[in-house]
């Protein structure tokens, strides 16, 4: 085993009867990593996480969790899960909930008591679980998963439910633990939120891996073109279109606008020669392709072939 | 704490949160007073101990009563817990399947326990001091008849155990466990009666009869209680049976024990084998 890496997935299949929901899947994660897993409906996100579990047993292939196999890593309460849409005992409260699983992992019960503080769960601990909306649910549910400092971290759509507010202190906690050397995997439909906040995007689409890098490096595979935007001085804006016409796309001109559109590669040559223009340019706006065209391709072209 | 205390003892207080102890300690108890009180009444005053009579018609009414009360605890143990999504959570903590099991089989257990021995105990202290002259004959039998009940109810608990794991939806789980209770309370019984009937002794012999009634755990309670002491025997009808029989009370108590260590035996392997 290398020495950080946490998860080694090696053509790893999956098939429920006829149908191959995980096919031939091929990825690393090493340690203080944040790793997303996208994808539509159905694409083998959460299978992936049960393979990671040991939960379910591959048909081919491998995978290793500290180099060892899954069930393994689990006994040893090495890996926090929190499923998707989790559910808990409805009479039993937070506070029992979490002792409930603290003991289960062998950690002292004012461990999981102070993990319900992080979540932002202290004022709801001794109500029970039915009464808790899907968001405090969820929050228990990532105390539950952050018990014991675990090593490995495997989210399944650990966002649903949570407002803008807590859905950024759930980042914090996120980002809190890859610092301290944890691997994060997370699945997630929110496209937007994952841009910022992790390491790796790993793109699935019917059971196939189809990309795992950084969002960057996707970027520039995916061929996007950039968008630059620009304010001119009122007026002028055809004159300067016409003389930035040679190194890049013109999408649209209006009055003091201009939209260009150029390869990622061609960026600073294009911008050198918009900051040539001196005075006249107002503004300058440049806009990468969003990880949602980004994900669009990368499932296009998948679905075409 | 292993995990198999962890988990019976969350079962335990799930119980009583749900009031399923409550609610099963009341019913026994009720049960049990009415018949103690009131079912002496037909003998009118004669030799036979009260605690004796009351023996009598509580193991009639255990039969029918603790299997179905196993059966709704432990019929969705492992089902239910898949349908509403607990179970999955629980499975990827360091936990080993079979102490799932043997977990929620303890807390179940404990919830009937506390409520045949309240329940029972109650009105057996009830009679047995009422009625002067209780011989110890009639104590000793009368804490078999409550340690049988909790066993034949271990019975039906990995019964419904087993079939909780054999299943795929709740609803299901819950017909095959009223199925299960119709057999081996009811129809066993009828079958049997309906082969004695028929055979009238030619082939069928008393130790042939014994034998088969091993094979249903409520028909081990009722020769386990009824042909305890001859004084019970003679009042239950069941005399012949116990005689001809010879069957001791330690191998009847030791079939019962049987009777749930191989259903819930075959509930774990069936549910280790089983993917999520």
């Amino acid at each position: 085993m290398t020495d950080n890496l946490t998860v080694q997935c090696r053509g790893l299949s999956k098939r429920y009867g006829e149908h191959t929901v995980v096919d031939g899947v091929t990825f690393d994660a090493s340690a203080g990593e944040c790793l997303a897993l996208v994808g539509h409906n159905g694409a083998g996100k959460t299978t992936l996480m049960k393979l990671m579990l040991g939960l379910a047993r591959a048909n081919s292939g491998d995978v290793q969790i500290f180099g060892n196999n899954p069930g393994e890593a689990r006994r040893h309460g090495g890996i926090g899960f929190l499923p998707e849409s989790v559910m808990f005992e409805a009479t039993m409260s937070g506070r029992e909930t979490i002792a409930f699983f603290a003991r289960l992992k062998g950690i002292p019960v004012r461990e999981g008591y102070a993990l319900l503080e992080t979540v932002g769960l202290e004022e709801a601990a001794r109500q029970r679980v039915k009464t808790y909306s899907k968001g405090m649910r969820q929050r228990l549910g990532l105390a539950q998963a952050l018990l014991g400092a675990p090593q490995l971290l495997l989210l399944d759509e650990p966002t649903t439910g949570l407002d803008p507010a807590l859905r950024r202190s759930f980042y914090d906690i996120v980002r809190a633990r890859c610092h301290d050397g944890a691997t994060v995997i997370l699945s997630s439909h929110i496209l937007t939120e994952l841009e910022a906040r992790t390491d790796r995007i790993a793109i699935m689409n019917h059971g196939k891996l189809v990309a795992c890098d950084t969002l960057d490096v996707l970027r520039r595979e995916a061929g996007l073109a950039l968008n630059i935007r620009l304010k001119v001085k009122p007026g002028t804006a055809s004159v300067v279109a016409e003389k930035l016409a040679g190194s890049a796309n013109l999408s649209k001109v209006n009055d003091q606008q201009i939209h260009l559109t150029c390869d990622l590669g061609d960026k600073l040559k294009v911008l050198n020669d918009i900051t040539t223009l001196g005075s006249e340019i107002h503004d300058v706006e440049i806009l990468p392709p969003t990880f949602d065209e980004v994900y669009g391709y990368f499932h296009n072209r998948e679905s075409q072939q | 704490m292993t995990p198999v205390v962890i988990i019976a003892r969350k079962e335990f207080q799930r119980c009583v949160r749900n009031r399923w102890i409550v609610a099963t300690t009341l019913l026994m108890l009720a049960l049990s007073m009415s018949l103690a009180l009131l079912g002496s009444a037909p003998m009118g005053t004669v030799a036979t101990g009260r605690l004796s009579i009351t023996i009598v018609s509580l193991s009639s009414l255990t039969i029918f009563l603790v299997p179905l009360i196993a059966l709704m605890l432990s019929f969705d143990t492992v089902v239910g817990d898949t349908e509403n999504g607990t179970l999955f959570l629980l499975l990827t903590y360091p936990v080993q399947r079979w102490q799932i099991i043997a977990g929620k089989f303890v807390g179940h257990t404990a919830v009937l326990s506390l409520a045949t021995i309240i329940g029972y105990g109650t009105a057996g202290l009830a009679v047995g001091l009422m009625a002067e002259g209780t011989g110890i004959d009639a104590w000793t039998a009368f804490a078999t008849m409550s340690g049988s009940s909790v066993l034949l109810g271990m019975a039906f608990l990995a019964i419904g155990c087993l079939i909780s794991v054999l299943v795929k939806e709740r609803g299901t789980a819950a017909g095959l466990a009223v199925a299960m209770w119709l057999i081996f309370v009811l129809l066993f019984d009828m079958g049997l009666l309906g082969l004695l009937v028929a055979d009238k002794g030619a082939t069928l012999k008393a130790g042939t009869v014994t034998a088969l009634m091993m094979l249903n755990p409520a028909d081990v309670y009722r020769m386990l209680n009824l042909t305890g002491s001859s004084e019970i025997a003679a009042l239950s009808g069941m005399a012949t049976v116990g005689k001809a029989g010879q069957v001791s009370q330690q191998l009847l108590a030791a079939i019962l024990v049987a009777w749930s260590v191989i259903p819930l035996t075959l509930a774990m392997l069936v549910f280790r084998r089983r993917e999520l």
